[in-house]
């Protein structure tokens, strides 16, 4: 009964910003290759929420080994959808990507963004090259969630500054549970505190 | 005994009268300067059409582009000034030619352009403008909608002669 409803609620959380961004009057006016970019976007930060809840062990039916093979799985997933999100909006408007990459662009949530998006990616190869770099496990997991903590921030930022297709209260519900499940994950599982022998 | 040329009063007369000229230089620079020329704005130029045609209106209207165009230092209205305007509209993307359109600014310097409603696109709804003709110097502006739902957005040129 806990996990349904815990199931249940995580889903809700997850999938109403995106219905909301799905069915965006703005949407009217977008052709498709943009929709899809933008709808990958609010994909990834959906996404996102579940990442530290996964490396925590914390969803019902997936405690932390299980948790931690998914984990791995969606944030492939969020490498795709940033992928996609950037190389939509590059078809879109290349002259507006190319500012944003340059840190050139006029509206500061693309700086945000593009942060994030580096942090996805420098995340994503660290956690590949994890078995190569033979680095201690407790420096690789700090690593890993400085950047998680870039991610996470650079991505809200961005999501909340932007006037677009996603719902004002679904967003800003949505960037408060990946935020607070990021912080309380690094709570619990003592990243930068001693741990107890 | 000799003595020099540079006395103690005449030193201090003298470094007192520069610090005066360049103070009275400090305190009126706007008026020397007159009106500034606008600068272009960050993104201002993104998907721009060099030579985009003068036309009565942009695809089905509805929306209103306005503004000012002035020269530099005297603030003089320039009149047959081409100005050219492109949005993401309710009709098209900022990269469709249809979307583009340019007009001549009258006798007081003010254009105003009939076009489709512009709509929230990369974040915010904006629209763009440029004079880029060779008479002044070339300027891009890319104004903000203070709200999406507007009808009607301004923006202002203050241009440097080439």
């Amino acid at each position: 009964m806990r996990a349904v409803l815990i199931w249940g609620a995580l889903g809700a959380a997850l999938l109403v910003p995106l219905w909301v961004a799905a069915t965006s009057p703005l949407l009217a006016w977008r052709e498709p290759i943009y929709i899809i970019a933008g709808l990958a976007g609010v994909i990834g930060l959906a996404l996102m929420a579940l990442q530290p809840l996964l490396a925590a062990g914390l969803l019902p039916g997936l405690p932390a080994p299980k948790g931690r093979r998914v984990h791995l799985w969606i944030g492939l997933a969020i490498v795709t959808a940033v992928i996609l999100h950037v190389a939509g909006l590059w078809i879109t408007s290349p002259p507006d990507v190319i500012d944003a990459l340059t840190f050139r662009s006029p509206t500061p949530f693309a700086i945000w963004g593009v942060m994030a998006m580096w942090a996805v990616f420098a995340a994503a190869l660290l956690a590949s090259l994890r078995r190569k770099l033979r680095l201690p496990p407790r420096i690789w997991r700090r690593a890993h969630t400085a950047l998680a903590l870039v991610i996470v921030g650079g991505t809200s930022a961005h999501a909340l500054l932007i006037e677009g297709t996603m719902g004002t209260v679904s967003k800003t519900a949505l960037c408060l549970l990946v935020v607070l499940a990021t912080l309380k994950v690094i709570h619990d599982l003592r990243i930068w505190t001693r741990r107890r022998a | 005994m000799k003595t020099s040329p540079l006395t103690r009063r005449s030193l201090i007369a003298t470094t007192g009268a520069a610090l005066a000229t360049i103070a009275s230089g400090l305190l009126v620079p706007a008026r020397a300067a007159g009106l500034a020329p606008t600068p272009s704005m960050r993104g201002g130029a993104n998907n721009y059409r060099p030579g985009a045609p003068i036309v009565d209106r942009i695809g089905g209207g509805g929306f209103w582009m306005t503004g000012t165009v002035r020269r530099a230092g005297d603030g003089a209205p320039i009149s047959g000034a081409r100005i050219q305007i492109w949005a993401h509209t309710t009709e098209g993307h900022e990269r469709d030619p249809e979307s583009h359109g340019a007009t001549l600014t009258d006798a007081n310097g003010e254009f105003r352009l009939e076009m489709p409603q512009i709509v929230p696109a990369f974040g915010q709804p904006h629209g763009h403008l440029a004079y880029d003709d060779p008479e002044f110097e070339t300027v891009f502006l890319r104004p903000v909608m203070p709200n999406a739902s507007d009808t009607t957005l301004a923006a202002h040129f203050v241009l440097q002669p080439a």
